[in-house]
C-alpha cells in the first residue's frame, strides 16, 4: 500500500499531521500516568530497527543447509530449533517451518492481518500487510509471484499458509546449486527475506558476496 | 466479524507493490506507534485478540484507506478509553486529568529485551483430549459472527484434511471479547485449493489454523 500524506518527513518548525500529534498526545499520556517507561519505549525501536530482522532468519536456514540433523530437528519442532541460535518470543512462539522442494513451493501469508515470523524476520514489509497480497496470495499464488518477477516451473504445486492463529511460519527454500562445500556465513548471504516467506527465491551464488 | 480484514480472495486491489530497500519505518509516528503497542500491551490491560479485533473493527473505508501503523494507532486510542487506562477527555486534550489506574505491570527498559524473548506463548493444559485425529476428514462451520474470529470466510463450511495437531490454545473468539482464555485444541488443516475456489485458482492446497470450534466431522 503506498503511503498517504501523514508519512512525509517533515521541516523543522512546520505542522505536525494529525496523525503525529495523536501519537505525541497518546505517549506523553501514557508516560505522565506511568503504564509504560519512555526508555522501554526507545528499546523497543531500537531491537526491531537493528537486532531482529531477516539475518536471523538466514542464519535459520544457512545452518538447516549445512546441517543435516539441524535440517531434521528445525523441520521436527521449529520454535525449539530456532531457539538453539537465540531467536525466540514475540510474534514467533510457535514456529512452523515448512520446506520448499523441486515439487512443492510453499508461500506465507496472514489474509485477516499481519501475522508474521518477527523473531526470524522482524517486522513485516509494507506489502506483506497491504490488501494486495492478503488478498490474492491464497486463491493465485502464482499471479503474486509473478509480481515479483518469480516463476516457477508449471509442474511445482504451490501450498499457502495462512497465519490466522498464534502459529508462525517460515518457509525452508532449496539450496542453490553450485555452493558445496560452503560455510554456514556463505550459505546464509544467499538467504532473502522474500525466499523466507515464498514470494523469492535464494540468491544465485554468482550473485552473492563471496 | 465479515470486515474488510477478511480479504483472502477478494479482487480489485491490483498488484503487490513492493519498494525496494524498504526501511523498517517510513516516519518517526511509526517507530513510536510500534513501540507504544508493545509497552502498553504489555500491562496487561488488553491482550493480542483484543487488539486485533479494534483493529479490523474500524468503518470498512478507514480500514482499507488508512496506513497500517494509523490502524494501530487507532487501535490503541479505543483500547486505552475502554480498559480506562485514560478518559476520552485526557485523548482529547492531552493533558493527564484523572489519577492512573493501577495496572499488571509496567515494562522496564531492563526487561525488554528478556521479555521480547519469553513472548507470549498461547498454549494451554486442557483436560479434555483432541476430537480429531491427524488425516480426519472435517469441514469447517457456516458461520458469520458479529464478534471476533479467525475463521475467514473464504474457508467456511468447506471439506478439508487434519493436518497436525497443535495442542490446546488460546481461543481468539472468546479472548477477543473478555471471555477469558477459553483454550481449544488448534489443527492446522489442509483444503485443496479446488474446494475453495473451484478451478479459478493457481494455488495446489491452502493449510488454515483451525480451532476445535470452527470444525466439525464429516460422515
Amino acid at each position: 500500500m503506498p503511503h498517504d500524506d501523514h508519512d512525509h518527513d517533515h521541516e523543522p518548525g512546520s505542522a505536525l499531521s494529525d496523525v503525529e500529534l495523536r501519537v505525541r498526545a497518546l505517549e506523553s499520556l501514557l508516560v505522565e500516568k506511568g503504564y509504560v517507561d519512555p526508555a522501554a519505549l526507545d528499546a523497543i525501536v531500537e531491537t526491531y530497527e537493528t537486532k531482529i530482522g531477516p539475518r536471523n532468519g538466514a542464519r535459520v536456514v544457512a545452518k538447516a543447509w549445512a546441517d543435516p540433523a539441524y535440517r531434521e530437528r528445525l523441520l521436527a519442532d521449529a520454535t525449539a530449533a530456532i531457539a538453539e541460535l537465540g531467536f525466540s518470543g514475540r510474534g514467533g512462539e510457535h514456529m512452523i517451518v515448512v520446506e520448499n522442494t523441486p515439487e512443492v513451493h510453499n508461500l506465507i501469508v496472514c489474509t485477516l492481518c499481519s501475522c508474521y515470523p518477527w523473531p526470524v524476520l522482524g517486522l513485516p514489509p509494507v506489502w506483506y500487510k497491504s490488501a494486495p497480497y492478503r488478498s490474492r496470495a491464497v486463491i493465485d499464488p502464482r499471479g503474486v509471484l509473478a509480481d515479483f518477477g518469480v516463476t516457477l516451473p508449471a509442474g511445482v504445486k504451490i501450498r499457502v499458509w495462512d497465519s490466522n492463529s498464534e502459529l508462525r511460519y517460515l518457509v525452508l527454500p532449496m539450496r542453490p546449486a553450485g555452493t558445496e562445500g560452503w560455510d554456514e556465513d556463505r550459505l546464509a548471504t544467499l538467504v532473502t527475506r522474500d525466499s523466507m516467506i515464498g514470494t523469492g527465491l535464494p540468491s544465485a551464488p554468482g550473485k552473492a558476496p563471496a | 466479524m465479515n470486515g474488510a480484514h477478511d480479504m483472502g480472495g477478494v479482487a480489485g486491489f491490483g498488484p503487490v507493490v513492493v519498494e525496494a530497500d524498504e526501511p523498517v519505518f517510513h516516519a518517526e509516528w511509526e517507530r513510536r506507534v510500534l513501540a507504544i503497542n508493545v509497552a502498553a500491551g504489555a500491562t496487561g490491560a488488553w491482550n493480542i485478540d483484543m487488539s486485533r479485533f479494534v483493529r479490523e473493527n474500524r468503518p470498512a473505508i478507514e480500514y482499507l484507506t488508512t496506513p497500517y501503523y494509523a490502524i494501530w494507532l487507532a487501535g490503541l486510542e479505543h483500547l486505552v478509553v475502554e480498559t480506562g487506562l485514560l478518559t476520552a477527555l485526557e485523548l482529547a486534550t492531552g493533558e493527564a486529568l484523572v489519577p492512573p489506574k493501577p495496572v499488571k505491570q509496567v515494562l522496564a527498559a531492563a526487561d525488554v529485551e528478556e521479555r521480547l524473548l519469553r513472548g507470549w506463548p498461547t498454549e494451554r493444559p486442557v483436560g479434555f483430549p483432541p476430537r480429531f485425529e491427524v488425516g480426519a476428514a472435517v469441514r469447517t462451520r457456516v458461520i458469520a459472527p458479529a464478534t471476533h474470529t479467525r475463521l475467514p470466510r473464504y474457508a467456511r463450511g468447506r471439506p478439508g484434511t487434519v493436518h497436525a495437531w497443535h495442542g490446546a490454545h488460546v481461543f481468539p473468539d472468546a479472548h477477543a471479547h473478555g471471555h477469558g482464555e477459553a483454550p481449544h485444541h488448534l489443527y492446522t488443516v489442509r483444503f485443496e485449493a479446488k474446494d475453495l475456489w473451484g478451478p479459478d485458482t493457481t494455488a495446489d492446497a491452502v493449510y488454515l489454523n483451525c480451532w476445535e470450534p470452527y470444525l466439525e466431522a464429516t460422515s
